[in-house]
């Protein structure tokens, strides 16, 4: 609302009162938002710097918290570093194999829509099948994956359970999981909202395929990239069920991701205080990242109507 | 937030004309039928495969599915599996537990994100643009900063163990990607409609629950189809919120039958595969049910925020 216009606007009784009922009906939500997201984050920005176990009262440390964190706590750093790797790996390959996908099934094929279908469906298994179907599919001596490479005439590794490829077997999992899901279909509309007109030209102009790619498709669909990786990074520093499932942060500590350490923190050592110091990490990390983003989306991300 | 000029969702359903396919520019015409062919069936091999392999074994018998090398498809066929889960594990239990739960959440979810949808599209009030600036920033926050006061507030009211952590927070604004979704199709309701009822006396209320929710059946159906998918796979709540087995959700119920080692030191693989496949078929059942939805909610969140 323009502040210039407020006054006026404001002093009818009219449009008080139309104020006043539309604070009304928001307010599930403000009352939710309260409750239930910025109280909490004061809440646990407080417990951040003391010492709480359930049932005591909390006592002022000060910032020993976030200096054990930093400092002393062994798992910290390995686990921040595993979140990165895993985060980096599953928004790249995965934002490059759903456009792909998106790609594949903008082409004028039959049955795009079944395969469509067929490709959205690992996004729908409930994480926890995931991961149970996936320990079988990996399983080292009769699982599906180290029989077709043997196959092949290669000896599969040992994958969930050799420290070497637990994580880049949960990589593989999420991919498998990801990137035929909202990403690809959101991929797939942004394609399909790209006027035909610019390719028509850039072909009288003589632009080969890869040249219309380059310069009309990414640019075109530069605000959805956006939007997905910055989802994307959420999500996958996010990471939590599938390794608490399929390894629980093994094999010795191997997939012992962030979030992994948080919540043993808070819900098996019930130390609220120091789990709170890791949720602000968390919480900065992430939204530094998504700020970054978001600042330097406008030397790639073209807008059409801004 | 930038709002793209598409009025209605992109329909997937839509044939281009022939030779007009903006794909076949994308990746050039060299492109031949053939490979095309290959690509989609190799891919969708990929996400097929285990699937199919998943069922297979959970028809296995204990000896067949640990011979190597495996068979594609069971010599015979032990549907005693899918029994035996129920058996093993009170797994009826759990579904049962989970089906209360998602249906009071996935309304509370619906009926409170058009309510707050409402008042953000029917209303002026000072302040308007940057709530909702300020619903839309919510999807970016991450819930792990909130859960050890949220897990606090609901151990101080004794809720824990009891399904009130995983249904109340749902009757509070309902989710920030539903409040977006429910006003992005509210604001395509003509406000003529709005002012005729007006001034034939009809409160905001009326307004709302016999105008507005009538005429957004489609857009309602798709936040219900989404909230009962995130419910249903829910699993961080419930296995923080409640310890007793016989209050478990399947997400954790699934789990404990992981974790919890049967009396027997039987190999327990194929009774592993029908539980896990029994707890995705509700979700992938309503897929094919309601693919429009799907597509129509994920276009309109995902394009057009």
């Amino acid at each position: 609302m323009a502040a210039a216009t407020g006054r006026s606007w404001w002093h009818s009784s009219a449009q008080r009162r139309e104020a006043l009922e539309g604070y009304l009906w928001i307010s599930p939500w403000v009352i939710g938002f309260l409750l239930f997201a910025l109280g909490p984050m004061i809440a646990s920005l407080y417990l951040s710097f003391t010492e709480y176990k359930i049932g005591g009262s909390p006592v002022w440390l000060g910032l020993e918290n976030y200096i054990r964190a930093f400092s002393q706590d062994k798992l910290f750093w390995p686990s921040l570093n595993r979140t990165a790797y895993f985060a980096i790996a599953t928004v790249g390959l995965g934002t490059v194999g759903s456009l792909l996908a998106a790609i594949l099934l903008n082409q004028n094929a039959r049955g795009r829509n079944f395969f469509r279908a067929l490709y959205y469906l690992p996004s729908l298994t409930p994480v926890v099948a995931l991961a149970i179907l996936w320990q079988w599919l990996l399983q080292p001596q009769v699982g599906f994956v180290n029989y077709a490479l043997y196959q092949m005439g290669i000896d599969g590794p040992g994958w969930l359970t050799s420290r070497q490829w637990a994580v880049p077997s949960l990589i593989l999992i999420s991919l498998w999981a990801g990137i035929g899901g909202g990403r690809m279909i959101i991929f797939l509309a942004g394609l399909q909202g790209v006027p035909q007109e610019l390719y028509e030209s850039a072909e009288l102009d003589g632009a080969s395929t890869l040249q219309r790619f380059f310069n009309i498709t990414l640019p075109m669909i530069s605000p959805v990239i956006l939007f997905n990786v910055i989802l994307g990074v959420i999500g996958s520093f996010s990471v939590f069920a599938l390794a608490y499932v399929a390894t629980d942060g093994g094999p010795n500590y191997a997939t012992y991701f962030f979030v992994l350490h948080l919540y043993y923190n808070a819900f098996s050592y019930f130390q609220m205080g120091y789990a709170s110091a890791l949720a602000w990490v968390f919480f900065l990390i992430i939204f530094i990242l998504s700020f970054v983003q978001i600042k330097f989306s406008d030397r790639w991300v073209y807008y059409e109507f801004s | 937030m930038t709002t793209s000029k598409q009025s209605a969702p992109i329909s997937f359903e839509r044939e281009r004309p022939a030779g007009k396919s903006a794909a076949r520019y994308i990746l050039g015409r060299r492109l031949s039928r053939v490979w095309l062919y290959t690509l989609l069936i190799v891919t969708g091999l990929a996400f097929g495969l285990p699937f199919f392999w998943t069922i297979s074994s959970s028809l296995k018998s204990i000896t067949e599915i640990y011979i190597f090398p495996p068979t594609m498809w069971p010599a015979e066929i032990r549907w005693k599996n899918y029994a035996d889960v129920f058996t093993i594990a009170p797994f009826a239990r759990f579904i049962w537990n989970t089906v209360i739960v998602t249906l009071l959440a996935m309304l509370g979810q619906i009926l409170s994100a058009a309510v707050v949808a409402f008042g953000f599209t029917r209303f002026r009030f000072p302040g308007r643009e940057s709530l909702f600036v300020l619903v839309l920033s919510t999807i970016m926050l991450p819930w792990q900063v909130t859960i050890v006061p949220q897990f606090l507030l609901f151990r101080y009211l004794g809720w824990i163990n009891t399904y009130w952590p995983l249904i109340i927070p749902s009757y509070f604004g309902g989710g920030a990607f539903y409040i977006f979704l429910l006003r992005q199709f509210f604001l395509t309701i003509p406000k003529d409609l709005d002012e005729a009822a007006k001034l034939d006396g009809a409160s905001n209320f009326r307004i709302f629950w016999n105008i507005v929710l009538p005429l957004s059946k489609a857009a309602l159906a798709t936040v219900a189809i989404f909230s009962f998918i995130g419910h249903w796979n829910e699993f961080f709540a419930p296995l923080i919120y409640l310890n007793s087995t016989d209050k478990f959700t399947i997400s954790i119920g699934l789990r404990y039958f992981v974790s919890n080692p049967f009396e027997s030191d039987e190999p327990r693989e194929a009774i592993l595969m029908a539980a896990s496949l029994i707890t995705a078929l509700p979700v992938l059942i309503l897929f094919f049910v309601a693919q429009k939805y799907f597509v129509q909610g994920i276009v309109t969140t995902g394009l057009k925020g």
